[in-house]
This record gives C-alpha cells, sequence and structure tokens, in this order.
C-alpha cells in the first residue's frame, strides 16, 4: 500500500467512476463507442490501479482469486448459452432474431447478452493475468 | 503531426537502454496511437488501444521488470541482419500500401461488397461497430473470446504455484 496522500485520495476519488465508466461503455455499447472488450478492460484496470494503490491484499478482498477465475469462464459460458438459446428457441446457433417476439428487440436483445459476455471474460483474463503477474515478484 | 510524434517515439525506444524508460516510452507510444485512432475516427479501437496499450500491458510490463535487471544489456552482435530485414518488410508494405485506394474513398472494394448491408443496418443498432460484432459476426468474436479465455487458462497452467499436497502428492497445475 503507498503511503502518497495525493495518490490514494486521487485513488479514491477516480476509482468509482472508472467503473462506472466501464459500465457505461457496457450498457451504451448499441448507441455509443465502446462494447464489452473496452467494458471489460476499463474495469479490470479500475481494479488494477486500486491494486497499485491500496495494495494486491486488499484488491484481493474485492475481487478474490475464485471469483476472477469463475468470470474467466462464465463469460464464454454466457457466450454460447446466447448460442444454444437461439438453437432452443427455433433458430440457429447465435441467432438472435428468435430471442424475442419482435425480431429487432431480439436482436437487441442477443448482442447485449453477447457483449456481457465478452465484457465479463475479458475482464476476467485480464484481473487473472495482472494477479498472476504481481503475485510473482513476492516469492 | 502525430506521426512525427510517433516515430520519434520509436527511435528514441529504439536506442533507449534503460528498460524502465523503454516500458514508459511504449504507454507514450500507445497513447499516440490511441490519439491515431481517434483521428482515423475509429473511437472504439482507440479506446482498446489506450487501455489495453498504454494501461494494462504497461502495469504488466513493469510487474516483469519487478523480476529482472533494469538495464538491457549490451548486444553481442550488430544489428543488420534484422535492421535489413525490418526495412525492406517496411519498404515492400509501403510499397503495397500505394495500391491501396484513398483513404475514405467510397467506391473502394471494401466498401462494395458486404457493407451496404452491414449499413442498411435491419438489427437497429445505432452503433454499426456494436451490429456487426456482436451481431453480424457472433462467430467470430465468440472466436475472439474464447482465444482471450485460452490466453488466461494458459498463464493461469504456467505461473500458477503448484502447492504439494499432504502425502507427497503433487498438486494439479
Amino acid at each position: 500500500m503507498t503511503k502518497d496522500l495525493l495518490l490514494r485520495v486521487i485513488g479514491k476519488l477516480l476509482i468509482p467512476f472508472i467503473l462506472l465508466f466501464a459500465l457505461y461503455v457496457m450498457f451504451h455499447g448499441d448507441y455509443g463507442p465502446g462494447g464489452g472488450f473496452q467494458a471489460g478492460v476499463i474495469f479490470a484496470a479500475g481494479i488494477v490501479f486500486y491494486a497499485l494503490i491500496f495494495g494486491m491484499d486488499n484488491a484481493r478482498k474485492v475481487m478474490p482469486d475464485w471469483l476472477v477465475e469463475i468470470l474467466l469462464a462464465a463469460g464464454v459460458l454466457l457466450y454460447i448459452g446466447v448460442g444454444l438459446a437461439g438453437l432452443l428457441l427455433g433458430g440457429n446457433f447465435l441467432d438472435y432474431f428468435v430471442l424475442d417476439a419482435d425480431p429487432i428487440h431480439g436482436q437487441h436483445r442477443g448482442i447485449f447478452w453477447v457483449e456481457l459476455g465478452v465484457m465479463i471474460t475479458v475482464c476476467g483474463v485480464m484481473l487473472k493475468i495482472f494477479y498472476m503477474f504481481a503475485s510473482r515478484g513476492r516469492g | 503531426m502525430l506521426l512525427v510524434l510517433v516515430a520519434i517515439v520509436v527511435l528514441v525506444l529504439a536506442s533507449v537502454r534503460n528498460l524502465f524508460a523503454v516500458v514508459v516510452l511504449s504507454g507514450i507510444y500507445s497513447f499516440l496511437m490511441a490519439t491515431v485512432m481517434v483521428a482515423l475516427d475509429a473511437v472504439d479501437v482507440a479506446m482498446t488501444e489506450a487501455a489495453v496499450g498504454a494501461g494494462i500491458s504497461t502495469v504488466l510490463l513493469l510487474g516483469a521488470l519487478h523480476l529482472c535487471k533494469s538495464e538491457e544489456a549490451k548486444p553481442t552482435h550488430r544489428p543488420w541482419l534484422p535492421l535489413s530485414l525490418s526495412l525492406a518488410t517496411g519498404v515492400l508494405l509501403i510499397y503495397g500500401a500505394m495500391g491501396l485506394p484513398d483513404f475514405a474513398d467510397p467506391q473502394a472494394p471494401i466498401h462494395q461488397h458486404v457493407v451496404p448491408r452491414y449499413l442498411q443496418n435491419e438489427v437497429q443498432v445505432p452503433n454499426v461497430v456494436t451490429a456487426v460484432l456482436a451481431s453480424f459476426r457472433g462467430y467470430d468474436t465468440l472466436g475472439e473470446t474464447t482465444v482471450v479465455f485460452t490466453a488466461g487458462a494458459g498463464v493461469i497452467a504456467l505461473l500458477r504455484r503448484r502447492k504439494p499436497r499432504k502425502g507427497g502428492e503433487e498438486g494439479r497445475g
């Protein structure tokens, strides 16, 4: 944990906005620039920032290793799940038109869940790689 | 102007021996490239470049730097072969790029093939990039997500500490 007062105050001020911005990029990705990948990376960057300022132990309390590892796989599974849902509802694999009575709504729904899957996996992978690298230096 | 800055950063990058300076310079390089992407109206790519290139990979490189010496060793041989190879590749790429259609030319072949259908936007998502990525090219993106996942799984497999179990049984990797 850094003793630098400036860094800690600025970090505490900025980190909520970084995480919020990540969610904005995710949920607003249909309308503005951004999407799942960017959102996941920005979210992970926020957590990495937190870990740099407040130390790995505190970061592990926020995002424990088991949670990160679950996120890693959950995103891909969610993505495949959306594809299978299209299959079950009578369409092709990754067919979003059948996900809702209104095909356009179905598309939006499909894109949303797929992007969420991308975000979860990207965030998990970035954090996992960071944790792995950061915890190696100590041993 | 931007490209001049990029060129300066690359030249300094190649000449600096201190690895900490190299890491910081590559972060600056990523920010410059992100600005270039904004200038080319590719905001999505710019966000990715700024967050991954300048943010996370800088942190990862610093973490790697923590494990090794901070001065690059003197090269044992002259870099003429790699230098000439990369110069030749650069000349080849510039020669190839001269045959490409002009930037933002609406008559370019790439804008005549599937793009008109993408831009009709039958899924009615205002951000065409998102529509193409997640809907039209859903299979591609599924593959990319799987690649990212595989990268993470690979890092886990390589770097996870092995804890010996009780009874002399070796822990799984």
